[in-house]
């Protein structure tokens, strides 16, 4: 019984943490009268008329749409090419240090160069999405692939399976969990860049519509951005979360089983 | 090595033959000389001195904030249930939705800089200090408990110790975003720096010397995991005991 309730307290104490400090921020920007830091309620009202629904379709959905076709197409190159490096040692040592060098700049100052070559439309922002996140989801596949259960591959061997039934079969699912890390990583990274890159040059997206509000000093449209993306961010990766559990399902059963 | 020549010279040959327009694309040959160049001229080492500052200034507030923090929340049940919803729900916030509200409060100087590093650094250092506190052998803490170790004993004897190989991964991801952050700053606030210099070459069609930057930012953030990396491994040399029990877990 006092196990019980101690763990109904717990959960108690998660959620009211969260409360208080929202409350705090009511109470406190109530009546800091701070140009800044609008009230929390002012803020609320401007998030409900700009984002319900009336910016949907000109800010919301163009960000979207480039965040998704970066992130599609930064899969979409990475596992292939990444599933070729981890299973050819020689390929892997002749681009190890390209990969080694490009991974390491830091992903804004790629941005220049797109805008350079691509201009400053959606092909320069889907293009900067994928090429920064491709990384991750690369370097996870590849090390994922290399670290395929020896056993599992001379066992596929002795039973004949090859080619394409092989990885399909042995090594994708094997390296499936390292190669969803890299997509969790590689998804919050193209967040950040559907955001610079709409900040650096955009005439729409959410992140040109919160640079856009600063500069105007429309302080309240301007926090509503920042909520919008707060909770944009959260829905996210929650969602992939959920997609992740699903999809490595028998992962996280075989993985369970194992340890008792 | 091989990989690389074939790859610059492949660039080279495209770039000469037009096959990329050698507007955008400038042969290797010139971007290494304005490189050359651009080494021995103080403007460029002021660019990277300034972005290393802001880094610098961010990872040591981000780490200054979250490993006091992190041992806080990650010794206490009570105390990690009360914070665990409420990191969760800041962690995943793009630090670069700050950018105009750090303009507004900060102005576009080093203090914006510094503060968007900071806090984009703090949530993976945090939660890895949390982990690492929560990630302590039993055996080693009953031990110490039967050797009549106190409280106080037990954190700085055993609960640390075994949390530090956590830390340095931390701070070598946080490391990596403090110094994006600070690129990003430079480009969209325009505080000086390596970002302010790529986007003014690009903007005033020096391609070469843009691309040149581009390879220093690169080396910069290369060089700085390089060290990090180096760091970790001599910190998981000092703690033979952690690499075993890891090994053992597997």
């Amino acid at each position: 019984m006092t196990a019980m309730w101690r763990r109904v307290r717990l959960i108690l104490l998660e959620l009211a943490v969260p409360a208080a400090v929202v409350v705090a921020w009511w109470v406190w920007s109530a009546n800091a009268d701070n140009f800044y830091f609008p009230p929390l309620a002012e803020i609320l009202r401007t998030f409900a008329d700009t984002w319900v629904f009336e910016r949907v379709g000109t800010d919301v959905v163009p960000s979207l749409a480039r965040l998704g076709a970066g992130f599609a197409i930064a899969v979409a190159v990475s596992i292939p090419l990444g599933t070729a490096l981890g299973l050819s040692t020689g390929a892997r040592r002749v681009t190890e240090p390209i990969v080694e060098f490009v991974r390491a700049i830091p992903p804004p100052a790629l941005l220049p160069f797109a805008i350079l070559v691509l201009g400053v439309g959606d092909a320069m922002k889907v293009f900067v999405i994928a090429l920064v996140g491709l990384w991750p989801i690369l370097l996870n596949t590849i090390d994922g692939v290399r670290g395929v259960d020896h056993t599992m591959l001379e066992t596929a061997r002795v039973y004949g399976v090859r080619g394409p039934e092989r990885l399909r079969r042995v090594i994708w699912p094997a390296a499936l969990p390292q190669i969803f890390a890299g997509m969790r990583t590689s998804l919050s990274l193209a967040l950040i860049l559907m955001v610079i890159s709409e900040m650096v040059a955009s005439t729409s997206g959410i992140g040109y519509f919160i640079l856009q509000s600063e500069r105007s000093f429309d302080i309240p449209e301007m926090w509503s951005g920042i909520v919008l993306l707060g909770l944009l961010g959260y829905l996210l990766n929650a969602a992939f979360a959920l997609v992740e559990r699903r999809v490595l399902r028998w992962h996280r059963g075989a993985r369970a089983s194992a340890l008792q | 090595m091989a990989g690389i020549a074939v790859a610059l010279l492949l660039a080279e040959a495209a770039s000469r033959a037009e096959v990329l327009p050698s507007t955008y694309f400038p042969p290797v040959s010139r971007t290494v000389v304005t490189l050359a160049g651009e080494l021995g001229q103080g403007a460029l080492w002021a660019a990277v001195g300034h972005t290393l500052q802001g880094w610098a200034l961010g990872l040591g507030l981000a780490a200054a904030l979250a490993i006091p923090a992190g041992v806080a929340i990650g010794t206490s049940a009570v105390r990690y249930r009360a914070c665990r919803m409420l990191i969760e729900f800041l962690r995943p916030i793009p630090s670069v939705a700050l950018i105009p509200l750090a303009i507004l409060v900060y102005g576009i100087g080093l203090e914006s800089k510094v503060f968007l590093a900071a806090f984009a650094a703090l949530w993976p250092l945090l939660i890895q200090t949390v982990y690492g506190m929560q990630d302590v052998d039993p055996v080693a803490l009953d031990t110490a408990r039967v050797f009549g170790l106190r409280r106080s004993e037990r954190l700085t004897r055993v609960v640390l110790p075994s949390a530090v190989p956590y830390v340095a991964t931390g701070l070598r991801i946080s490391s990596t975003v403090a110094l994006i952050l600070a690129v990003t700053a430079e480009l969209v606030i325009g505080s000086a720096g390596l970002g302010r210099e790529i986007n003014a070459a690009r903007a005033g069609g020096a391609t070469d010397l843009m691309y040149a930057l581009i390879i220093v930012t690169g080396l910069v953030g290369w060089g700085l995991n390089g060290i990090f990396s180096r760091v970790e491994r001599r910190v998981l040399r000092w703690h033979p005991a952690h690499r075993t029990v890891e090994g053992s877990a597997a």
